[in-house]
C-alpha cells in the first residue's frame, strides 16, 4: 500500500519536473521576452496590449480610454506609423477586477505576445498590472495610475503621464485660499471612497485648507462597494459645513447631489475628485445642466480648449469619430492618448521596442509632449512637469476657472448658487 | 442634540431605504422559498428592471410608477421563458446547479445590456420631479424626508402585501406553499408543480422590476452594478430566514437602519462589519434567520 503510494507520488513529481521543464524551454524561447529589436524589413504590426475595464466601477471610464487609445493608434497609422510600422492595439476587458487585471497581461505578454504594454485605468488596478508587467521586463506607461501607492514599491518600470493624483486637488485649495479673507468659507466636509485614487487628493487638500484655517467640519471614509450614499450625505450636511469636497466617482457624487437637493443643502463651493468631469454622463445623472451649476472638478492639465501638442487634431478626431461637443470628451481621453504619445516619442529616441531601452530612456530625465501638456519622469516614475488647473461648471459647459493664466479661463462662480 | 437628531434621521431614512432593498430581495426570497434555488441573477434582473423604466421614460415619456404596469408585466413573461428554458432542465442538484445557470443568466443580461448597440457602459439615473428636484422633499417634524422613498416604501408594502394574501389567502397560494413544504407530496396530491414552479419565477422577477425602478432612482447604475447587489441580496434574505417575505421586509430594514446609524455615529467602513458582527450572533441564535423556513411557512 505505502509502495503504491510512493510510487504516485513518485510519478507526480516526474510529471512536475517535465512540466516544469516545457515551461522554462517555452520562456526561454521567449514565452517572457520583453519587446523585440526591430528586424530590418519587419513590416508586421506592432501590437500594444492593454487591459481595460468595460464593466463594474471603472466600465465609464474603460470606455473613454479605449477612445484614446484608438485615437492615438488611429493618427500614427496614418502617419506612418511607429519606426515605420502599423500599431495594433490588443485590448481586453477587465471588469474593474484587480485579479482579472493580472490575468489579462499575463495573457498579453506570454500567449498575445504584445510588444509594449499600457495601463489600465484606475491606480487601484495599475498597481497589480504593473507588477506582472515588471515581472517580464515590460516598461508599463499609463495615464491614470497616479495614486502615491503605486509608486513607493520600488518598480522601475512603470511611468504615470499624469498629473500626480495627489497633487489634483492642489488648485483648488489654493483657489479656496486666495479668496479674500471675508470671504473665504471657514469649515470644510470631506468624504471619499477608500480608493487610492480618490482619498490621496482628498487628503492633501484637507492638509492644506486646514494649514489655511479652514476647519474641517466632517471627515469621511467609505468603501467603494457602497451602493447607499444617504447616511454619508446626511453626516456631511448635519456638518453644515461651507465646502464639501468629494473623493468620488461618477455614481456617489451624482447620490451626493441628489441628496443634498432634496436635503436643501447648497454648499458655497462643491468639488469632486471625478464625475463632474465625464460630461453628457454626468449631466445625465444629475437630472440636467442646471443641477451641474458652479459644480467644479479638478484637471490634470487637459481640457478640449488647451494649447497643447496635438490636442486640436485629437479633438477634430474624436468628434469624427465619436459625434457629440468638445466638451463632452472625457478626460481619460486625453491621459490615453498621451500615453501613446509619450510611447511614441520615447520609442523613436531609441530606434527599438526592446523594453529595458526604453524604461532607460523613459528614466533619462528627456522631456515629451503630449495633449495633457510636458511629461518628465522622476525616478519613482510620476510627471514632474505637470501642471494641475481647476474647472467649473457654468451654463452648461465645463470651463477652467484657475489659474487665471489657464487658455480661455473664466471668473470663477462663487459662491455656488442655489439648486435649481 | 445635534447627534440624536442626526440618529433619529438615519433610523427613519434606514426604514424608508430599506424598502427598496425589500422589493429587491423579495422576488429572491420567494424563488427559493418555493423551488429551493439560489437564483444568483436577481441583481442582473433588477438592473434589467431598472432598464427597462429608464426606456420607457427617456423614449415615450411614462411615469417611472406608471410604468411599472408594462414593465413587470413584461419582466413576469421572462421569467416564466427562464424558468421553462433555464431551470426546469435541471432535474438532479438543483439547489448547486442553479447558481452556476442564474449567474450565466446575470452574465448574459450585463453582457447584453453592455453592447455598445444597447446601453453600453454608461452610468444611467432615473429622474423624476419627485426623485431629484428641489420640490423633491417635505417636512415633517423637523426632518426633511423624500417623496420617493415615500413612494417606494409604500409600493413595497402594497406589493409585499398583495403577495402575502396571493401566498395565504388564495387556492394557488395553497399549491405554492404545498410545493415549499414538500415538492413530491405536492404532486402527489395533484399540485402541478411545474405550473407554480413557473408561476413563482415569474412573479420573482416581475418584481425584480419594480426593484429596479426603486434602485434607480436613488443610484446611478451600470450593467455591472448587479454584483454589488447581490451580495446584499443574499444576505438579506439569510437574515430574512430563506423562503419568508416578511423576513425579507424586516431583515432589509434592520440591515439598512443598522448601517446607517453606525455610519454617522461611527465610520461607513465599519457599517458593514457592525451589521455582519450581528448577522453572525443572530445566526448562531437562530440559524434559520429571523423568520425561517418553518415559522414562515406556519404563516
Amino acid at each position: 500500500m505505502i509502495r503504491q503510494y510512493f510510487a504516485r507520488l513518485r510519478k507526480g513529481i516526474y510529471a512536475s519536473a517535465a512540466v516544469s521543464l516545457i515551461l522554462l524551454f517555452v520562456v526561454a524561447c521567449g514565452g517572457g521576452q520583453a519587446g523585440t529589436t526591430p528586424t530590418p524589413g519587419n513590416t508586421s504590426p506592432i501590437k500594444i496590449g492593454a487591459s481595460l475595464s468595460f464593466s463594474g466601477d471603472f466600465s465609464d471610464d474603460g470606455k473613454a480610454f479605449q477612445q484614446g487609445y484608438q485615437l492615438w493608434a488611429n493618427y500614427v497609422n496614418s502617419h506612418g506609423g511607429l519606426l515605420g510600422r502599423q500599431v495594433k492595439l490588443d485590448i481586453v476587458s477587465d471588469a474593474s477586477s484587480t485579479d482579472q487585471v493580472q490575468t489579462n497581461y499575463q495573457k498579453l505578454i506570454n500567449v498575445d505576445k504584445v510588444d509594449l504594454t499600457f495601463g489600465p485605468f484606475s491606480t487601484l488596478l495599475t498597481k497589480p498590472a504593473s507588477v506582472v508587467a515588471s515581472r517580464y521586463g515590460y516598461a508599463m506607461i499609463e495615464g491614470a495610475g497616479g495614486g502615491p501607492s503605486v509608486f513607493t514599491r520600488g518598480l522601475r518600470n512603470i511611468f504615470d503621464v499624469s498629473l500626480p493624483v495627489a497633487n489634483n486637488l492642489v488648485s483648488f485649495a489654493q483657489y479656496i485660499l486666495a479668496l479674500p479673507a471675508s470671504q473665504r468659507p471657514a469649515t470644510a466636509a470631506y468624504a471619499t471612497e477608500d480608493d487610492p485614487f480618490t482619498q490621496p487628493q482628498v487628503d492633501t487638500a484637507r492638509s492644506l485648507l486646514e494649514q489655511g484655517g479652514v476647519r474641517t467640519a466632517s471627515y469621511q471614509v467609505y468603501p467603494a462597494e457602497t451602493t447607499d450614499y444617504n447616511p454619508i450625505a446626511d453626516k456631511i450636511i448635519a456638518s453644515g459645513a461651507k465646502v464639501v469636497i468629494a473623493g468620488t466617482l461618477l455614481p456617489d457624487i451624482s447620490a451626493f447631489i441628489q441628496r443634498f437637493k432634496q436635503q436643501h443643502y447648497n454648499p458655497q463651493a462643491l468639488i469632486a475628485t471625478a464625475g463632474p468631469d465625464q460630461g453628457s454622463q454626468f449631466i445625465k445623472a444629475i437630472g440636467g445642466t442646471p443641477s451641474a451649476e458652479a459644480i467644479m472638478v479638478p484637471n490634470g492639465g487637459w481640457y478640449p480648449q488647451a494649447n497643447t501638442p496635438g490636442n486640436a487634431q485629437m479633438v477634430q478626431a474624436y468628434l469624427a469619430a465619436y459625434g457629440g461637443t468638445a466638451n463632452d470628451i472625457s478626460s481619460d481621453v486625453a491621459e490615453a492618448y498621451s500615453v501613446g504619445q509619450v510611447a511614441f516619442q520615447a520609442v523613436t529616441n531609441i530606434g527599438s521596442l526592446d523594453n529595458s531601452k526604453l524604461i532607460d530612456e523613459l528614466h533619462s530625465g528627456h522631456t515629451y509632449q503630449t495633449v495633457q501638456g510636458l511629461v518628465k519622469f522622476d525616478s519613482t516614475g510620476q510627471n514632474t512637469a505637470a501642471q494641475a488647473y481647476l474647472f467649473q461648471w457654468q451654463n452648461g459647459s465645463l470651463l477652467p476657472i484657475y489659474p487665471a493664466t489657464a487658455t480661455g479661463a473664466v471668473k470663477p462662480e462663487f459662491p455656488k448658487p442655489n439648486w435649481p | 442634540m445635534a447627534e440624536v437628531r442626526l440618529i433619529l434621521n438615519e433610523v427613519i431614512t434606514g426604514i424608508l431605504t430599506g424598502g427598496i432593498y425589500a422589493l429587491m430581495a423579495s422576488g429572491l426570497t420567494l424563488i427559493f422559498g418555493v423551488m429551493d434555488i439560489i437564483n444568483i441573477g436577481q441583481g442582473a434582473l433588477v438592473i434589467l428592471g431598472g432598464y427597462l423604466s429608464y426606456i420607457l421614460q427617456e423614449n415615450f415619456h411614462i411615469d417611472l410608477f406608471l410604468g411599472l404596469l408594462l414593465t413587470m408585466p413584461l419582466m413576469f413573461l421572462l421569467g416564466l421563458f427562464i424558468e421553462w428554458a433555464f431551470i426546469r432542465p435541471l432535474k438532479r442538484d438543483r439547489t448547486m446547479l442553479s447558481i452556476l445557470v442564474t449567474f450565466a443568466i446575470a452574465l448574459i443580461i450585463e453582457g447584453t445590456l453592455g453592447l455598445k448597440n444597447t446601453f453600453g457602459t454608461d452610468n444611467i439615473k432615473l429622474h423624476a420631479w419627485y426623485v431629484d428636484s428641489s420640490n423633491a422633499s417635505f417636512q415633517i417634524g423637523g426632518f426633511v424626508l423624500p417623496y420617493i422613498n415615500i413612494f417606494v416604501f409604500v409600493l413595497s408594502s402594497a406589493l409585499l402585501t398583495g403577495l402575502y394574501f396571493l401566498v395565504y389567502r388564495t387556492k394557488f397560494g395553497y399549491s405554492l406553499r404545498a410545493s415549499m413544504q414538500n415538492r413530491t407530496a405536492a404532486e402527489l396530491i395533484g399540485v402541478d408543480v411545474e405550473r407554480v414552479s413557473a408561476i413563482t419565477f415569474g412573479i420573482g422577477v416581475a418584481l425584480a422590476a419594480a426593484g429596479g425602478m426603486a434602485f434607480g432612482t436613488t443610484t446611478a447604475f451600470n450593467p455591472g452594478s448587479h454584483y454589488d447587489l447581490i451580495s446584499r441580496l443574499l444576505v438579506i434574505i439569510i437574515l430574512g430566514g430563506m423562503g419568508s417575505l416578511r423576513g425579507a421586509l424586516v431583515a432589509s430594514v434592520v440591515m439598512l437602519v443598522i448601517e446607517d446609524v453606525t455610519s454617522v455615529v461611527w465610520t461607513p467602513v465599519w457599517a458593514t462589519t457592525v451589521f455582519f458582527a450581528l448577522l453572525v450572533i443572530i445566526l448562531l441564535v437562530r440559524p434559520q434567520g429571523l423568520f425561517g423556513r418553518l415559522e414562515g411557512r406556519k404563516q
